[in-house]
């Protein structure tokens, strides 16, 4: 167990998961699930489709209930202190949450200050510059392509500075130059003593993966 | 507190690049409102008497007419769950959104009633009363509205379901609001229907962001 103490050293970083059981409607999609992902390591959860992964993914973020079994965030149950678990998360889901009425740059700016994070202007033009988006910031999202709205969210997940990153197929749609951008990010994130949960059909080349078949 | 300002000035940017959503609301009151006068005819004593109630029926109608786009557009592109994942308490941004939601449906109609008013032949003092009623009911319009949204996500056929939840819980408002213009026309004292209007509005003030809140949490799950 982990000690309580004023401030959080790197080593208590600590995803658990003890004994999930999920179910969906009658099915049962798997039980008694344990895992555990320490600081700078990434999981990847893979698995045929409709086996549960996003199901799974969904329990760790909070947004749906396990059936029981319980899950913990530095070594504290997350339905205990939600606004602290939420600010050391982010989840993106397979539904992109970006407003395509709005430009990329407001919707990273709308994103900041709804996550309650100080982000500059300019922190907003690099991190969209930086995942090729020079000269379309000002862009309605609705007239990005699938791939350059996924970059939207890769310059949201560098400017969040969430500890835990939990991605639904994070991969969907993006080409090789992308992917090779966001497996950069994610070893980067890792390094930093971040913690990361995604699900992919493809193999990944990122160090220290643990993968969980489901 | 800053998120509260945040997701309110986001719906409000929304609806300014999606004009068509609101003037379709605000156009339903106009037009049913005027329909009126045109079908009854030059019957001033009449027009007068009815005033009150086709006014605030037509709030109610096209109050109902945005309701659905409350919180549906965030469900469907996933925006809600980043909403509900924040740091910030969820209530504060349910709140946000139902103070954007007034801001673009209720507020134009306490606005624009004074000129409608006149096509009903209703006096000065008339005027300002249905004003003051539409300034206090539209918000809990707006918010009593914000449950029936949030209950019906997801849900197939959830407008036509949301009308037959919300519309009853609707009438106290209507009654008094009304009440209040009537009064006012015949001559009687009309504060008694302000301060029921008021305490209708502070009752769900204190209790509907929260009910709300609950409802989008079971829809996210």
């Amino acid at each position: 167990m982990t000690a309580t103490t004023s401030h959080t050293s790197i080593a208590d970083y600590v995803l658990q998961a003890h004994a999930l059981c999920c179910v969906r409607g009658e099915r049962q999609l798997f039980a008694d699930l344990d895992l555990q992902v320490h600081a700078g390591e990434c999981l990847h959860v893979s698995g045929e489709n409709g086996v549960g992964k996003t199901s799974l993914l969904r329990l760790l973020t909070g947004l749906s209930k396990p059936e029981s079994g319980e899950i913990s965030w530095k070594g504290q149950a997350i339905t205990m202190d939600r606004s602290q678990y939420h600010r050391d998360l982010l989840f993106l889901g397979h539904r992109d949450a970006l407003k395509d009425d709005l430009t990329a740059l407001e919707n990273i700016q709308m994103y900041a200050a709804i996550d309650d994070i100080n982000l500059t202007q300019e922190q907003a033009f690099s991190s969209l510059w930086r995942f090729g988006l020079r000269g379309r910031e000002h862009l309605p999202v609705s007239c990005l392509s699938a791939g350059q709205k996924r970059r939207v969210l890769m310059a949201r997940m560098a400017t969040r500075q969430a500890k835990l990153w939990i991605l639904d197929e994070p991969f969907n749609a993006l080409d090789v130059n992308a992917v090779q951008a966001l497996q950069t990010l994610i070893a980067e994130h890792l390094e930093r003593g971040g913690l990361v949960v995604l699900t992919s059909h493809q193999s990944i080349a990122i160090p220290k993966v643990k993968v969980l078949e489901l | 507190m800053n998120a509260f300002f945040a997701i309110i000035h986001r719906d409000l940017l929304l609806v300014m690049r999606r004009k068509s959503e609101v003037l379709t609301a605000l156009f339903f009151f106009v037009v049913v409102t005027s329909l009126f006068p045109l079908g009854i005819g030059a019957d001033v004593a009449l027009l007068r008497k009815i005033a009150p109630g086709v006014l605030w029926v037509a709030a109610l109608l096209s109050t109902l007419l945005g309701l659905q786009r409350m919180f549906a557009a965030d469900y469907f592109d996933g925006a809600l769950e980043q909403l509900v994942l924040s740091p910030q308490p969820l209530v504060l941004l349910v709140a946000g959104k139902i103070v954007a939601h007034w801001l673009v449906c209720g507020l134009p109609l306490v606005l624009i009633a004074p000129i409608i008013g006149i096509q009903f032949d209703l006096d000065a003092s008339s005027l300002y009363v249905l004003m003051g009623t539409l300034l206090l009911g539209t918000p809990v319009l707006s918010l009593l509205g914000s449950i029936g949204a949030a209950l019906t996500l997801g849900v197939r056929g959830g407008s036509i379901l949301m009308s037959l939840l919300i519309l009853p819980l609707y009438i106290p408002v209507l009654i008094f609001g009304a009440g209040a213009v009537y009064a006012n026309s015949v001559g009687l004292d009309s504060t008694g229907h302000f301060s029921l209007l008021s305490a209708l509005l502070i009752l769900a003030l204190a209790f509907v962001p929260w009910v709300s809140t609950a409802a989008l949490k079971i829809a996210i799950e």
